[in-house]
């Protein structure tokens, strides 16, 4: 049974991946197609409970709340999709500079890696955006950065595993070279623990996007966004409470799929993990934001 | 012992170093000129160029990391430029808010994710179980900031049990209201690390109970839920003290984003404030006390784990 099938037969999998899809549908029919204009504003419109066109109501403007979460969905989507990419490649750079290299090398990293992790996302944001200001790009980096030493310091073991298995040597000894070898060996088996980290790491910044932005440190209020519409609506909280439900809902149900996503992938690759010792998944370097 | 604890103090040391540098370097060295950076377009070469005398950023920069970690040795966090006043003093007069936030998130933390982890696990062939764990699940993926919003619906603007936001201006002269204004607060921050806590405690149960030694002790008649309160839950206790550290340093990063949606005068809404103004001394000042406190709460924890573990302690 492939790893895709034993995905989808599991609940949770199922959800993770039905999320997903909907997510990417949303922002791609967003571009084409949404109810109203996201930006208009009609000051004859504010404020409109859910009702038919507006199906979800409109905010303090008139603009249509439900046609705002499609178009936030795609800088939710480029969140996700960058921060992933700067997480990636810094993870596993700095997992194969700790397991490839000379030893004083692999091992200074180790140690480096020990302390990055301690940062908080929310302090590395804190220090980009107190130089650059505030923007998308503060996110993807401080998320990507913190959750690329994360990658960093699961795949590393994993690699080193790798590294003295039977097969490499058998593949070494066999006369691929070594970056046959790692094509070839080591990185299709540390690629399950990877995808994993991969889709926590990607919910992480789903959090993250919506926190940053609430402090001013994310997406311009200009920029459709979950982060910024539910920092918007809330100045209106005592009066119009029931909005704020929608973008915090949207970004919960998210990050639920993301994070779910990546336990069922855990499960899949690997059946014997769910016996082993607990982790801390959702535990990653303060990324409560 | 001792020499685990020097290796791990030497670690604690090497990590505020580099933490220091980090810090230092990405304040400084990354947008080129700190002194036209602080002063604005507006200003005329010579402002700019008195700004940076004034700033100590005519001599090399080595120098003035060397300065600046001489100033930290002595106890002093720097200056704003803002206000004049010492990073150290406002730090002090801040925490006055959020180390009783962060005690109480904690406690709220602690009373939901242990006996609920624990409750979820063994009873996860009932109903009950399944939804804790399913709620506990759903509530790790709520964004801090809409929770707090959510309570604020609920307890302040139906119920008007509770203050919305704000803090007493008299402070903790009037203990009362001051309790009162931090109670959503800690509970917003209690209730979503609750949940994760809530998740790690489950599965560290669910592995004890699979263990040997859960199995003996029924084996020689103790009740399941016996064996693993005598010989299960102590190693629950010991997997949960490794991620305390963890969850306290969430809690002081859930209090920067909740401080900011109750308006409260603590510590995190300062340093929103002055990383918005681009206080720069300052933001280096409280960055990395914040780090530091981090680093040091990962080191006590380690050490304690260390000496509770009676396998650790013989290993050593």
């Amino acid at each position: 049974m492939s790893t895709l099938k034993r995905l989808w037969n599991l609940g949770t999998g199922r959800f993770g991946i039905l999320i997903v899809v909907l997510l990417v549908i949303t922002a791609v029919v967003s571009l084409v197609w949404t109810p109203f204009d996201p930006a208009a504003v009609d000051a004859r419109a504010r404020w409109l409970s859910p009702s038919w066109p507006h199906v979800l109501g409109t905010d303090n403007n008139g603009r249509d709340i439900a046609s705002l979460l499609m178009a936030g969905a795609r800088t939710t989507i480029v969140v996700a999709v960058g921060a992933g990419m700067v997480a990636s490649v810094l993870g596993l750079a700095l997992a194969a500079l700790g397991s490839l290299t000379a030893r004083w090398i692999r091992e200074s990293i180790a140690v480096l890696v020990d302390i990055l992790i301690a940062f908080p996302v929310l302090i590395i944001a804190m220090m980009i955006s107190a130089v650059w200001g505030g923007s998308l790009a503060v996110v993807i980096w401080s998320v990507g950065i913190g959750f690329g030493v994360n990658i960093a310091r699961v795949t590393r073991p994993e690699l080193r595993r790798v590294l003295h298995s039977d097969f490499v040597l058998a593949g070494r000894a066999s006369g691929l070279t070594p970056w046959q070898n790692l094509t070839r060996h080591l990185l299709p088996n540390v690629a399950p623990v990877f995808i994993v980290q991969l889709s926590w790491g990607m919910a992480v910044a789903v959090l993250a996007e919506a926190g940053l932005s609430y402090l001013g440190f994310g997406a311009p209020v200009t920029q459709p966004s979950w982060g910024v519409l539910l920092s918007d609506l809330q100045s209106y909280i005592s009066v119009h409470p029931l909005t704020v439900v929608w973008p915090g809902l949207a970004i919960t149900l998210t990050v639920l799929g993301l994070n779910l996503l990546g336990d069922a992938l855990r499960e899949a690759a690997d059946p014997t993990l769910a016996q082993r010792a607990p982790t801390a998944r959702t535990h990653v370097p303060g990324v409560v934001a | 012992m001792i020499r685990y604890a020097l290796t791990r103090l030497g670690l604690l040391l090497l990590g505020l170093a580099v933490a220091s540098a980090l810090i230092f370097l990405s304040l400084r060295v990354l947008p080129g000129d700190v002194a036209q950076l602080i002063a604005g377009t507006q200003s005329t070469p010579e402002q700019v160029a008195a700004l940076r005398e004034s700033l100590g950023l005519d001599v090399p920069l080595w120098t003035q990391y060397l300065d600046w970690i001489g100033g930290l040795l002595r106890g002093d966090l720097g200056t704003s430029l803002v206000t004049g006043e010492s990073v150290a003093a406002e730090l002090l007069d801040k925490a006055r808010v959020t180390v009783p936030l962060a005690v109480m998130s904690l406690t709220v933390a602690l009373l939901i994710g242990i006996p609920l982890g624990v409750l979820s696990a063994l009873g996860r062939r009932t109903a009950g179980g399944t939804a804790l764990s399913v709620a506990s699940q759903a509530l790790a993926a709520v964004p801090v900031v809409w929770a707090g919003m959510l309570l604020v619906v609920v307890f302040a603007v139906w119920l008007g049990w509770l203050p919305p936001q704000g803090f007493p201006r008299a402070g903790w002269n009037d203990p009362g209201a001051a309790f009162r204004a931090l109670v959503l607060p800690a509970l917003t921050i209690g209730v979503v690390e609750g949940a994760m806590l809530l998740r790690f405690v489950r599965s560290a149960t669910l592995q004890a109970l699979g263990q040997d030694y859960v199995r003996t002790a029924a084996a020689k008649g103790l009740t399941r839920t016996r064996a693993l309160v005598r010989h299960g839950l102590p190693n629950v206790g010991l997997s949960v003290i490794t991620v305390l550290g963890l969850q306290i340093a969430g809690i002081i990063v859930g209090a920067v984003v909740i401080e900011q949606l109750f308006t409260l005068p603590g510590v995190g809404r300062m340093l929103v404030a002055d990383v918005a103004a681009r206080d720069l001394p300052k933001v280096q000042g409280e960055l990395l006390a914040l780090t530091g406190f981090v680093l040091l709460v990962g080191f006590v924890v380690d050490l304690v784990h260390r000496l509770i573990d009676p396998r650790q302690r013989e290993a050593s």
